[in-house]
Formats: structure tokens, C-alpha cells, sequence
């Protein structure tokens, strides 16, 4: 039988605040254990949390940005569980009054442009962190370290709109790169600032009711999300197919070995008994508020990426390469708003500017050659002051040694001679060099006029003007 | 009868208590009779109003993105039954 599988995923993106959602104890990653704590995100009885915000104003760009409503009301809500690394007995999250519903996000691929439904992105606070080894005098216990407790976290829950690993990779990086482009995020999935929980069920193709689904958990890196989603649609139809039934449960993903394990003892436990926090008033937020949101926004990849196209006319794949992520945009267009041409800058940033990162192993924000500075050495091309191959080496002059082009050029003596006296001194001396050359070429083999480009750029050592090469070697080899 | 014993189980498993069989009888009838006597509100009819949520009308209470001292990790342990290494230390849970 053949088995169409339905994937829904939930999200949970780590905001990038400096204070934690209901107090103000830091969220630096990396802390000593327990060290960015107070009454509040310990739940000493009587500590009283209060909204931080910005984790408001996040919410909302958030919502803007993957097309959802956003609430002009919505409550706080408590999830009730016991668990070590939850110091209160219950999570504040939001329930029935989400603060955005109703959204959406386009992803393409192989299956052409498919829209994927986003229920609800609702706030609330992480726990803490357990560690279970590598503490002296731990024993056969765990530590709890309870740093992360309370910082905010938005959780993006999709629609079981997703029908493949693949879209579901798809999906997660569209998601990722807009929270970063928002810089409501880090991104950094290692430090678990991004990461996704996957809702996976099978069905024969012929049917319309969906399989019992399981939930997944611990998928931190694209490439797990593959794996895992790839590995629990096999095993669901492998156990159906041997007669078996998929039972609803959480599972962990193991990224050694690339398999998902059932998650015992947290079955019994899906029981939140949810209630309206009493502790936090309903927040309200006015069209102002949200039209106020929505012009601080930075432009999103999808809009630049029409924009580089439409206006700019670069092609897809340069777009799409330029805005990957938004520091590699900005340097972009700030290359261009220094003057330099659309199709020349993007060259040189996806040429020269990537492989000096690559090499060096630095981000963009780290460019030893600024945007300024690179749309200076354009334009030294574009007056004709050096040729393109020339401004390769002032480029890495630049990148290894820093310094303005202009004065590189100076101080090397690299400016392109595009006087026709000396170059046609330099070609008078070649051609009586090489009579035998000159001669082959007037007897019909055109293709010796390469040797001689050649033979003069090497004795110009890479100055001469080639336009003007060109046309005077045309000129003096007719004869 | 409107609650049963296998709910009061639930809750009190849910509570991570653990209640004999008198108890479970006891609580069964007790948990009966309050919810028999707040059930005369559900003679109200209650059709178009907003479930209350708040009894305060109060909304939007903010604080800035501003850090503030932490307690420090002394005075986060200090009422701590068992510690190690500035970790609370718990009974192993792992999964």
C-alpha cells in the first residue's frame, strides 16, 4: 500500500531580549549555573511576574511576518506540570487567546509554491535546564540549573499542512531566516535559540482521516529534522504494514544513530488543566501599536528577493544567494547606494567578498573590505583607471593589508595605461619578436591573436588597457 | 454522583498525591457536594458575556527590557533542601 504522510510542526523560537519575559534577570547564554535567577523565575511563593515589552513588540513582528492576525486581546495562561527544571509547578504560556492566529508561510521546491498554514504563534517562558552527568558530587541525581528559566520564547505552531521531509526543511528554513532577518532571534540552533518539535502520522493515500500521529522532539539542526521526520514516516509504516498500530506518543530524536525512541512516562501526563494566569492582566494591543510594528520592520528576504529582481534586474539564483541572510543583503546594498552598479557589486560580493569570508572563515559583519571601499575599487574599473584583472590584486591587497584602492593602485603602480603610444610600443617590439607569429596570422590564423593579447599584457604586466590592446593589435597585425 | 473515584485518582496522581482508599471515598463525596453547590451557577444564563478571566480591570502592565540584579547563586540555593555544585539537586529524571 502506498502511505501519505502528514507532518505539522511546532517551533520554539528563543527572543533575542536581554531580560527574561516576566523579570529582569539576564539571558546571557553560558552563565554560571543558577547565577541569573531571582524570586520570580525561581517561583519563591508571593514573587509576581511582569511582561517585559519587547517580548510583545517581537510577538507582533513575528505575526506580521508570517501573514497572522494579531489579537487585539490576549491572556496569559498556566500549564500545569510538575517537572524538576519547572520551579512553579505550571509554565506560563497563552491557550485559548494567542497573541497571532490565522498566518501563513509560501515555501518552493521540487513541488512547486505551496503555502503552509500557521495556526497560532503564542509567548511564554522556557524552563530550566537539567544536567544529568559531569558534575562533581552529583551522584546518581540531576542538577538543575534554572538560568534559562523565564526566557521568552515564541511558539510557532503550524497546520498539518506539510507533506515531506523535504517541505518540512523547506518550511523551517523560510521561518528561520525571517525571525533572524526580524533579529527577534539568534537563530543558533546548537544553543537551542530555534528549535522544532515534529508532529508525524501516516495514512494509506486512498484515505482522508489522518493516522494517529506521534510528536517528536529534540530535532535541532535542519539536517536532524530530515532524519528524524524521514526515519518516523518509515517506522509508522513499517509497524502498520507488519499489522501493528501507531501509538500516540512523544518520542526523542537521537542524533547519534539518527532513530527516534519513545519517551516513557510522559503519556499520562498531557493533563495540563490550563487556566487564565491570574497574575498577569490582559494585554491589549491597539492598531497603532501594530501599525507602529510593522513600519519598524526590516524588509523580509521574499520582498527583496522580487525587489533585486524586479528592480535591480539581477537573476533568481543572485537574489536568492544575496539575500540568504539580512547582513549579506545589507553590505550588498550598501555597496550599491556607494554608487557601484547592481550586476558589478553582486559579482564582486558573490565572487571575491564570499571567497575572502570563506577563506578566512569570517562572517560578513567581519569584511576587512567595507562596502564603501569595494564600490570604490568598482568604480576605479568603471573609469578605466585599472582593469578588472588588476582590481583582483588590489582586492586582496585590501583584504590582506587593508587601505583605500585608490591609494593601492598609487603606491603599486597599477594604474592601467591606456596611452596608444606606449602600448603600441610595446607591440611593435612583440611583433618584430615574432615575425613567424605575425605571419601566421596574416595568413588567415586568427586564433594566434590571443598570443599576442597575451605577450602584451605580460610585458605591461597586467596594465595595459585591453579595449585598447585590441583595437591596436587589430589595426597593426592587418597591415 | 457526579464525580467519580477514578477522577479523584487522576487528580490527585495529576497532584502527585497519593491517597488511600478512605481518603479516595472521603474526597469523592466532599469533591461531590462543592461541585453540586457552585453547579446552581450554571442556572445563569450566561450567553453573551466574555468569560471573565481577570477580576481586576486592569491590562497591559509592562516593564522595559532592562536588566536587574539576579539574586545570586548563594541566595538561590539557600532554602534549597538539597544542593550541589550551585545546582538544586533532585532525584535522577531523565528520559
Amino acid at each position: 500500500m502506498k502511505y501519505q504522510p502528514i507532518i505539522g510542526l511546532e517551533v520554539h523560537v528563543q527572543l533575542k531580549t536581554d531580560t527574561k519575559i516576566f523579570c529582569g534577570c539576564s539571558t546571557r547564554f553560558g552563565a554560571t549555573p543558577n547565577s541569573q535567577t531571582c524570586p520570580v523565575c525561581l517561583g519563591f511563593p508571593g514573587a509576581l511576574p511582569v511582561l517585559n515589552k519587547k517580548v510583545v513588540e517581537f510577538a507582533i513582528k513575528a505575526g506580521l511576518a508570517t501573514n497572522c492576525k494579531i489579537a487585539k486581546r490576549s491572556i496569559f495562561a498556566r500549564k500545569n506540570y510538575f517537572y524538576p527544571d519547572l520551579p512553579k509547578g505550571y509554565q506560563i504560556s497563552q491557550y485559548e487567546l494567542p497573541i497571532c492566529e490565522h498566518g501563513h508561510l509560501s515555501v518552493t521546491g521540487e513541488w512547486g509554491e505551496k503555502k503552509i498554514g500557521i495556526t497560532r504563534i503564542h509567548m511564554e517562558e522556557d524552563a530550566g535546564k537539567l544536567v544529568h552527568s559531569d558534575i562533581p558530587g552529583l551522584g546518581s541525581n540531576s542538577g538543575v540549573d534554572l538560568n534559562r528559566a523565564c526566557t521568552p520564547l515564541l511558539e510557532v505552531v503550524s497546520e498539518p499542512d506539510i507533506r515531506s521531509a523535504d517541505e518540512a526543511v523547506a518550511y523551517l528554513k523560510k521561518l528561520h531566516q525571517i525571525v533572524v532577518y526580524l533579529g527577534i532571534c539568534d537563530g543558533n540552533m546548537e544553543e537551542g535559540s530555534f528549535r522544532c518539535d515534529a508532529n508525524v502520522s501516516v495514512m494509506p493515500v486512498s484515505s482522508d482521516k489522518f493516522g494517529t500521529r506521534t510528536e517528536t522532539k529534540n530535532v535541532n539542526s535542519f539536517r536532524f529534522v530530515k532524519q528524524a521526520i524521514e526515519y518516523e514516516i518509515e517506522r509508522q509504516i513499517d509497524l502498520i504494514e507488519e499489522g501493528g498500530k501507531v501509538v500516540q506518543e512523544t518520542r526523542l530524536f537521537d542524533p547519534d544513530s539518527g532513530t527516534t525512541r519513545s519517551m516513557r512516562g510522559k503519556e499520562d501526563a498531557h493533563d495540563y488543566r490550563y487556566f487564565p494566569d491570574p497574575d498577569l492582566v490582559p494585554l491589549v494591543i491597539s492598531d497603532n501599536w501594530i501599525e507602529e510594528s510593522r513600519i519598524s520592520m526590516p524588509e523580509l528576504p521574499e520582498t527583496k528577493l522580487k525587489r533585486y529582481q524586479t528592480e535591480l534586474g539581477l537573476t533568481e539564483y543572485d537574489s536568492e544567494v544575496l539575500t540568504a541572510t539580512r547582513e549579506l543583503a545589507e553590505y550588498f546594498e550598501s555597496v550599491i547606494s556607494e554608487g557601484a552598479q547592481a550586476k558589478t557589486a553582486a559579482n564582486w560580493v558573490m565572487g571575491e567578498v564570499t571567497r575572502g569570508l570563506n577563506e578566512s572563515g569570517l562572517e560578513i559583519t567581519e569584511s576587512p573590505v567595507t562596502p564603501k571601499q569595494l564600490a570604490e575599487l568598482i568604480s576605479l574599473i568603471d573609469k578605466g583607471t585599472i582593469s578588472g584583472k588588476i582590481a583582483k590584486t588590489v582586492f586582496d591587497i585590501m583584504w590582506q593589508k587593508g587601505g583605500e584602492p585608490a591609494k593601492i593602485v598609487e603606491e603599486q603602480g597599477l594604474v592601467q595605461v591606456s596611452d596608444t603610444g606606449a602600448i603600441e610600443k610595446i607591440i611593435d617590439e612583440i611583433m618584430s619578436g615574432n615575425m613567424g607569429q605575425v605571419e601566421e596570422y596574416r595568413a588567415g590564423k586568427e586564433k594566434v591573436f590571443g598570443f599576442f593579447v597575451g605577450q602584451v599584457m605580460r610585458v605591461s604586466k597586467g596594465k595595459a588597457n585591453p579595449a585598447v590592446v585590441n583595437d591596436l593589435l587589430l589595426k597593426k597585425l592587418k597591415v | 454522583m457526579k464525580i467519580t473515584k477514578d477522577q479523584i485518582k487522576q487528580v490527585a496522581t495529576l497532584a502527585r498525591l497519593e491517597l488511600s482508599e478512605q481518603e479516595i471515598t472521603t474526597f469523592t463525596n466532599q469533591m461531590d457536594s462543592i461541585l453540586a453547590y457552585v453547579d446552581k451557577l450554571s442556572e445563569l444564563d450566561v450567553s453573551g458575556i466574555t468569560p471573565t478571566s481577570h477580576a481586576v480591570p486592569l491590562e497591559n502592565r509592562f516593564r522595559e527590557d532592562v536588566v536587574t540584579p539576579s539574586i545570586g547563586v548563594e541566595n538561590a540555593l539557600a532554602n534549597a533542601p538539597d544542593k550541589v555544585d550551585g545546582f538544586f539537586r533532585v532525584p535522577k529524571v531523565i528520559e
